[in-house]
């Protein structure tokens, strides 16, 4: 079986991924009009591509139905639960940057950090009889944080997209979402929490310890480790 | 088969065979007992539903319960969740029969999400043993920690108790504001939160330590100038309900620092263990100096003595302050606790406690002192076999 390679299947992810193997020697040819699905690996033997939503990534690498994937971590750590037991972090890529960050309402002056949001939400729940909102597609992540930090009296409500807009439209009091300037959070009168950075994110290439690596996909196993300049540790809790 | 997915389960909770033949017959024997102990105990039986709306229970437990229980959506009803445990869905039925004194009985599955890097149980037995009854609260609490252990026999397990009515009369008893008392109180359940109030109450600024620029500024313009200056007020938290938390912070930096002894007293609590026996003279000894903590005192010596006319021994009973602190997160006063020193990879085979709170909470206002406990029939099915 050849090594399946899982790529975003379109924009600036695709592109600096594209670029990325490019300067590997594996080259990463779409075909036809580049609106086709599909493409061709070449410089390396018996690795074959598979262009797949971002987002849908993780779940194939978790499944092993890909051997390799290259996709954020925070999409890894949200998606994959025990995810280091599913994948391997091989290679971070140095693009695709993004911090999941909790971010308040600028005119929230009294909150700095975690310590006044935690006092803030108590009070906000006595205040207006239910508890404060918290607006995020990243709900794992986000609970995880809070849980560790011993932060209570929240709820999360999901918001797929247009996150920052939430708390203007009043369905939330506070978001948890990527960011990469921060410049988007300021336009839309939002600040980060100084102690409310819960992940720093990039593209990362990630190795599926549950697909199938024998036969010609060890070979490419070993092709690629070298090329890539890494190990690639397979099977369950390498 | 898909990674991630289960093989079909044949077998359950502690048990590798408990779904047929002999192994089943066990357990639905082991179950009938227990419920029979209870029922001889003067309870009812009752059967809770087992899918509650989800509203009141993450309400009551928190978001992280959505990590913890299997939600589910009706598409005309709203969110439902697998019952992750009993005590919300009893609360209620005694709440619409309301008789008291009142003793139930039950017994069923829970349902808890699997717990990323463990091989916890998703699906496992509670038989359990409920008792509200405001009369003698000491008594209570004895009845119900005897009950499950005549349960439990004459099994090799080791009882651990607890009483969080302790650290709760040391926090009523600190020299300090009621707005710092209410937030030790709030995060009775987290120990890293509680710790860090702690930590910032004893600093000069309390809570406000951090925002001295910010509340000088807010004296000499004004708040609402302040709070206008930092951006567009967007969102239902007003820009009253801002100057209202400057307001706090500001009581907050002018009061003073938790005293040396506030901190002592905090520790001192904490730090009991021993024997129950141990417990009450420890607590005897702190109210002695601190009279605020003589009702605590009491209640703790009442129920020891409670214990003993149950047979139990308080000099043999253990006795943790801090247990139940980061587990059994709604109990409030007297927790206990029977663990399997033999099998350290079982749960502890039954548990309970006081949760008055939680009644008040789901009551809105109105409480009902209440004490439970269950056993963990799988668990204690387990443990039996390994012993031969």
């Amino acid at each position: 079986m050849s090594v399946k390679l899982g790529l975003p299947s379109k924009g600036r992810l695709q592109d600096k991924a594209i670029d990325w193997f490019a300067a590997r020697g594996i080259h990463v040819n779409r075909s036809g009009s580049g609106r086709e699905y599909a493409g061709r690996v070449e410089g390396i033997d018996n690795v074959e591509l598979v262009l797949l939503s971002a987002g849908e990534i993780p779940r194939e690498l978790a499944a092993g139905r890909i051997h390799l994937g290259l996709t954020g971590q925070d999409l890894v750590r949200e998606k994959i639960p025990g995810w280091s037991d599913r994948v391997v972090e091989m290679v971070e890529t140095g693009f695709g940057f993004a911090d999941l960050v909790l971010a308040v309402p600028s005119a929230w002056v009294d909150v700095d950090g975690l310590d006044d949001f935690d006092a803030v939400a108590a009070s906000f729940r006595e205040r207006h009889g239910f508890r404060l909102r918290i607006a995020t597609k990243y709900h794992v992540l986000t609970r995880e944080f809070l849980r560790r930090h011993g932060v209570a009296d929240y709820q999360l409500v999901d918001s797929q997209g247009a996150t920052e807009g939430t708390v203007k439209n009043l369905t939330a009091e506070a978001i948890c979402d990527i960011t990469s300037s921060g410049e988007t959070l300021s336009a839309n009168h939002l600040k980060i929490l100084r102690d409310g950075l819960i992940l720093r994110s990039q593209a990362t290439l990630f190795a599926a310890r549950g697909a199938d690596w024998t036969g010609a996909a060890e070979d490419a196993r070993q092709a690629l480790a070298e090329r890539l300049g890494t190990e690639i540790p397979v099977g369950p809790y390498a | 088969m898909a990674a991630g997915s289960e093989p079909v389960q044949t077998g359950r909770a502690y048990l590798d065979d408990g779904r047929l033949g002999e192994s089943l017959g066990a357990l639905r024997a082991e179950v009938g007992r227990c419920l029979m102990h209870f029922v001889q105990a003067g309870a009812e039986q009752v059967e809770p539903a087992a899918l509650l709306p989800a509203d009141i229970l993450i309400d009551l437990y928190g978001e992280d319960l959505r990590a913890r229980a299997y939600t589910t959506q009706d598409p005309v009803l709203g969110e439902f969740m697998l019952r992750p445990d009993f005590t919300v869905p009893v609360v209620q039925l005694h709440t619409e029969l309301g008789m008291e004194p009142a003793r139930y009985a039950y017994a069923g599955s829970v349902w808890r999400r699997r717990q990323p890097g463990t091989s916890s149980p998703t699906e496992y037995l509670q038989a359990g043993f409920e008792l509200f009854d405001g009369s003698d609260p000491a008594a209570a609490d004895a009845e119900v920690f005897a009950t499950i252990a005549g349960a439990l026999g004459d099994l090799p397990v080791q009882p651990v108790t607890g009483d969080m009515g302790l650290v709760r009369a040391a926090i009523d008893a600190l020299d300090t504001s009621e707005r710092r008392k209410k937030a030790l109180r709030r995060h009775l359940w987290r120990p890293e939160r509680f710790r860090r109030l702690i930590e910032r109450f004893s600093r000069p600024g309390g809570a406000a330590a951090d925002h001295g620029a910010l509340l000088d500024d807010a004296a000499k313009r004004g708040a609402a100038a302040v709070i206008a200056d930092a951006g567009a007020g967007i969102g239902l938290r007003t820009a009253e309900d801002i100057a209202a938390r400057l307001d706090a912070l500001a009581e907050d930096r002018a009061t003073p620092p938790l005293a040396a002894a506030d901190l002592d007293l905090i520790g001192a609590v904490l730090d009991l263990r021993g024997s129950m026996a141990d417990a009450v003279r420890g607590m005897a000894a702190i109210a002695a100096e601190r009279s605020a903590l003589q009702p605590a005192a009491d209640m703790l010596a009442a129920r020891a003595e409670a214990l003993a006319a149950q047979k139990l021994d308080p000099a043999a009973l253990a006795f943790e302050a801090g247990f139940g602190r980061t587990t059994l997160e709604y109990y409030d006063g007297f927790v206990f606790g029977f663990s399997a020193p033999d099998a350290p990879d079982l749960p502890q085979i039954a548990q309970g406690g006081r949760y008055d709170a939680l009644t008040r909470v789901l009551g809105q206002g109105a409480g009902i002192p209440a004490v439970g406990g269950i056993i963990r029939p799988e668990a204690l099915l387990a443990l039996q076999r390994r012993l031969g």
